[in-house]
């Protein structure tokens, strides 16, 4: 007879996450969209960018080819859709992993080391919260000279600031409990306590707080390619698919339905989970 | 108080300080300037425009020509629209922009903030589901998607309303208005029900209750009033969610205001444009985020004596 181990706090609450079903079926459906964008593509003998001048403009059609159409330069609009969705969520979690990293490190920094440091530290968070953080983000991608990296950059460097600010107040506090107290006394250095003390402390906020940043940075890649700052044509992503969409709605309306529908499903799919994280992993919030 | 107000001014003055630089370098270490674009001039035209705008100089001294004319508030000519400068581009802009701006905050407010009380006061019944239905939808449906939507179907299917443009009065209002603040009623109305449902269990309203009270001015007098503090903290971030708004508002509606000029001034590379626009941003943002501590500190004694 196996003998039962009590359950960790981490999967006491990976067990109450899993009890959310809203938050299970929106992981689910994000999975489905994950592979659908990533491994869709690959079932089309064409890529997105590839014309097909036997079919411009065609409608929706499922005996063709070309499922749901293709767009004026006869490309396939199913396939555009999917690759742009490879561009869109690959930002969006690369952005948010990378804001969420940088701002952990900061704040984990600043929170633990105090005094003077932390001062200064905290002051450039409160100058840069002051800026218009759009402005901030058109401005470094015009910088960057468009395309994903410059995209990735600019959002990234918008976005660490909430994170560093909350793992800063919880580092604070963790410096004055005595198993730090107690590793410093051992000889355990700065930066080795930071990494496997701090750090590894502050994750279950961060987890909470990093799944709302994925969302945003979706949202804000969206929001410069549909303006015509971020990814830029031929190359397709949901933004400037929309955009394209926008401009010729009022015949054909499903240019714009397509990439906006699963842009809403997927930032849909991204709340609920962040809600449920939130639930499962914040005791105060319940 | 005072000593509060100089400190928040000071940190601001410091912040736009730091915005200027920034976005002055930001901007010019860009690549292609303003005349790179155009159809092709001789260099020496070209160079003869270049100094007429000051382009020739090193970049330091560009720099302090610029903060030498801001101390005297004066944003430079436009580089993009010959013969304006920018301070009148930001005047003609900024009527369309503010009052977009300033009608999507009431509706927003009034509507999130009554959606929030209904949902508190009606917990898991009907009508919360409702509001809170509403709160996701404003959250995860970008406005650059429900923009055209609305669009399409109010503009051209129904013909009720135009579809764009600043030419019709408030007819022409009502959908920008309406789509930016669907987002933020959706933020307004989450943070309501919560520190509704919050404040409800205080003890202060306890006390209110057994005092005789009766419930309607409870929930008037001593529950709303703990209850909007929250609300009253977003409004700070919600103006820079305005502005943002505005911007993609401003684009997809065809208004002409700032938030239009900007983005066109940054593809255009109109570096005094840009700049100037970034700075009433920023000093927007500052002014509004400064007043909301100052009505939270109003509204909220623990605030005021606590520190």
């Amino acid at each position: 007879m196996a003998v039962e181990r009590p359950l960790s706090t981490f999967q006491l609450q990976l067990r109450r996450f899993a009890q959310n079903r809203l938050a299970m079926l929106s992981v689910f459906v994000l999975a489905l969209i994950v592979l659908a964008c990533f491994f869709g593509p690959y079932a089309f003998p064409f890529d997105g960018e590839e014309a097909d001048f036997d079919y411009i403009g065609a409608p929706i059609d499922f005996s063709s080819p070309h499922l749901f159409g293709t767009d004026d330069f006869g490309r396939d609009l199913l396939v555009r859709v999917l690759e742009g969705g490879q561009v869109s969520l690959t930002i969006g979690f690369l952005g948010a992993l990378t804001a969420g990293g940088i701002g952990v490190l900061y704040g984990a920094i600043a929170g633990y080391v105090g005094g003077r440091l932390d001062g200064l530290m905290m002051r450039c968070i409160e100058i840069l919260y002051g800026f218009p953080y759009v402005i901030l983000v058109i401005l470094l991608s015009l910088l960057f000279g468009g395309g994903n990296v410059a995209l990735f950059a600019a959002i990234v460097f918008t976005l660490w600031l909430t994170p560093a600010v909350i793992v800063r107040a919880q580092a604070q506090s963790l410096a004055q409990r005595e198993f730090v107290q107690a590793a410093r006394a051992g000889g355990m250095t700065g930066p080795a306590i930071v990494l496997q003390h701090i750090v590894p402390n502050c994750m279950s906020t961060v987890i909470v707080y990093g799944s709302l940043l994925v969302p945003e940075v979706i949202l804000s890649e969206s929001f410069l390619s549909f303006l015509g700052i971020g990814i830029k044509e031929p190359q397709a992503s949901w933004g400037n698919l929309i955009q394209t969409g926008t401009s010729a709605m009022d015949t054909d309306l499903r240019l714009l339905l397509l990439p906006g529908a699963l842009l809403v499903a997927v930032l849909l799919c991204l709340n609920f989970i962040a809600d449920g994280l939130r639930d499962a992993f914040d005791p105060n919030d319940r | 108080m005072l000593r509060f107000i100089g400190k928040r001014l000071w940190d601001g003055g410091l912040t736009l300080a730091a915005l200027v630089t920034l976005t002055f370098f930001v901007m010019r270490l860009a690549p292609g300037g303003p005349f790179s674009r155009s159809r092709k001039i001789s260099p020496e035209v070209l160079a003869n425009i270049q100094a007429a705008f000051h382009l020739d100089e090193p970049v330091w001294k560009q720099f302090a020509r610029y903060v030498w004319g801001l101390l005297h508030l004066d944003l430079g000519p436009s580089t993009r629209f010959r013969d304006y400068s920018v301070s009148d581009l930001i005047l003609s802009g900024l009527p369309y922009s503010l009052t977009i701006g300033f009608w999507a905050v009431v509706v927003a407010s009034l509507v999130g903030v009554s959606l929030g009380i209904i949902g508190a006061l009606r917990r898991n019944q009907p009508a919360d589901y409702l509001a809170g239905l509403i709160g996701v939808v404003g959250i995860a449906v970008p406005i650059f998607v429900i923009g055209p939507l609305c669009q399409l179907v109010f503009g051209l299917k129904l013909g009720w309303l135009p579809v764009g443009g600043s030419g019709q009065g408030w007819r022409s209002l009502v959908l920008p208005v309406l789509v930016l603040s669907l987002p933020n009623i959706a933020y307004i109305s989450r943070l309501t029900r919560s520190s509704m449902i919050e404040t409800l269990r205080e003890n202060y309203v306890r006390t209110a209750r057994a005092k005789g009270l009766g419930g309607g001015r409870v929930l008037r007098v001593h529950v709303l009033r703990g209850a909007l503090l929250p609300v009253v903290a977003y409004l700070g971030p919600a103006t820079a969610a305005i502005i943002t708004g505005s911007i993609l508002i401003e684009t997809v509606f065809a208004v002409p205001g700032i938030g239009r000029h900007f983005v066109d001034a940054a593809l255009n590379r109109d570096y005094p444009l840009v700049m100037g626009i970034t700075l009433l941003y920023g000093a927007l943002l500052i002014f509004f985020n400064i007043g909301t501590d100052l009505l939270r500190g109003w509204m909220d004694p623990r605030l005021r004596h606590g520190r």
